[in-house]
């Protein structure tokens, strides 16, 4: 089983790599961008079938580690 | 001060640590005792620094790998006894992991490192890192960080200016809090800030490289002096 786990910042926490790359993409001709937003993906491979406990285990790694409830958040699916 | 000491916390990656280990015992005269960050029962110490780098490569977020090391829980059990915690650069960043200092910081607001001297003013006096300033005193110190910008919850930064624990602001030379005298973005030119017993200090600028007229400025040693009678 596969997880993949994206973290973001949240949206009320200024983001300048992606004000940076949204003027970027304005300079280069993509008007309908109207913002861009840049975060993590993570991707852990999982020797268990069993959903719940990844689950559990992946909020866990999430609140403890990957992610700083200060600044931003995730969602994670199970492949 | 012969019977005080001071440990300098060393991680995978920390650069600041000779000078830190340096000026304390330089300024302050006590014995300095480096300590691995695995260890988890170094004995006891007066006061423990946290100095600056980038431990760990700075992988995930800055400090993120850090706060798991074994020496952070000493440096916990330390802080909950009253006994002095100082932060630089880096180990700010730690301390905000740790959960040890609220908020977070991230990447600076032009996304640039930044490597230059800073005017910082001091808010409070009270507190054992600014017990020799004088409330309102520019101090000149430098910053090296490209995650300095300080933030937190709207209500954890009222807390933080309602409980007199904002220790310094950027600002101009005459002690204006201005944007243009924030480098980073910091929410309210936030440079440094204290825990709710005031005992754990965190800061982005480095005192420990402003204690020699030959470095620029020696208003660091304010600082690092102030941590040297506290303790006696």
């Amino acid at each position: 089983m596969k997880a993949q786990i994206y973290v973001t910042l949240k949206k009320s926490v200024l983001d300048p790599q992606g004000s940076t790359i949204e003027r970027s993409l304005k300079q280069m001709g993509y008007d309908d961008v109207a913002s861009v937003r840049i975060g993590k993906f993570i991707e852990l491979d999982i020797n268990s079938d069993d959903k719940a406990k990844a689950e559990t285990q992946i909020k866990e790694m999430c609140d403890k580690l990957f992610v700083n409830p200060n600044i931003e958040e995730y969602r994670f699916e199970l492949l | 001060m012969k019977n005080k000491k001071i440990g300098v916390v060393v991680f995978p990656g920390s650069n600041c640590d000779y000078d830190c280990y340096t000026a304390a015992k330089n300024i302050i005269g006590c014995n300095v005792d480096y300590i691995w960050h695995k260890d988890s029962n170094p004995g006891e110490f007066d006061a423990i620094i946290i100095p600056g780098g980038f431990s760990y490569g700075d992988y995930l977020r800055c400090g993120a790998v850090a706060r798991l090391s074994p020496v952070m829980d000493v440096v916990a059990e330390h802080a909950k006894k009253g006994k002095l915690v100082i932060g630089i650069c880096n180990g700010f960043q730690i301390l905000c992991e740790a959960g040890l200092l609220p908020g977070a910081l991230y990447m600076n607001k032009k996304l640039n490192f930044i490597c230059e001297y800073t005017n910082i003013k001091v808010e409070q006096t009270e507190s054992p890192f600014t017990s020799l300033c004088k409330k309102g005193q520019v101090l000149n110190i430098p910053i090296a960080h490209g995650e300095g910008q300080y933030t937190a919850r709207p209500e954890v930064l009222d807390m933080l200016e309602n409980e007199n624990r904002i220790a310094f602001r950027y600002c101009t030379a005459e002690g204006d809090v201005t944007e243009e005298a924030n480098p980073n973005g910091s929410r309210k030119n936030i440079a440094g800030i204290l825990n709710e017993s005031g005992n754990v200090l965190g800061m982005m600028p480095h005192p420990e490289r402003a204690v020699d007229k030959k470095l620029g400025s020696t208003d660091g040693k304010l600082i690092i002096r102030a941590i040297g009678e506290w303790i006696v």
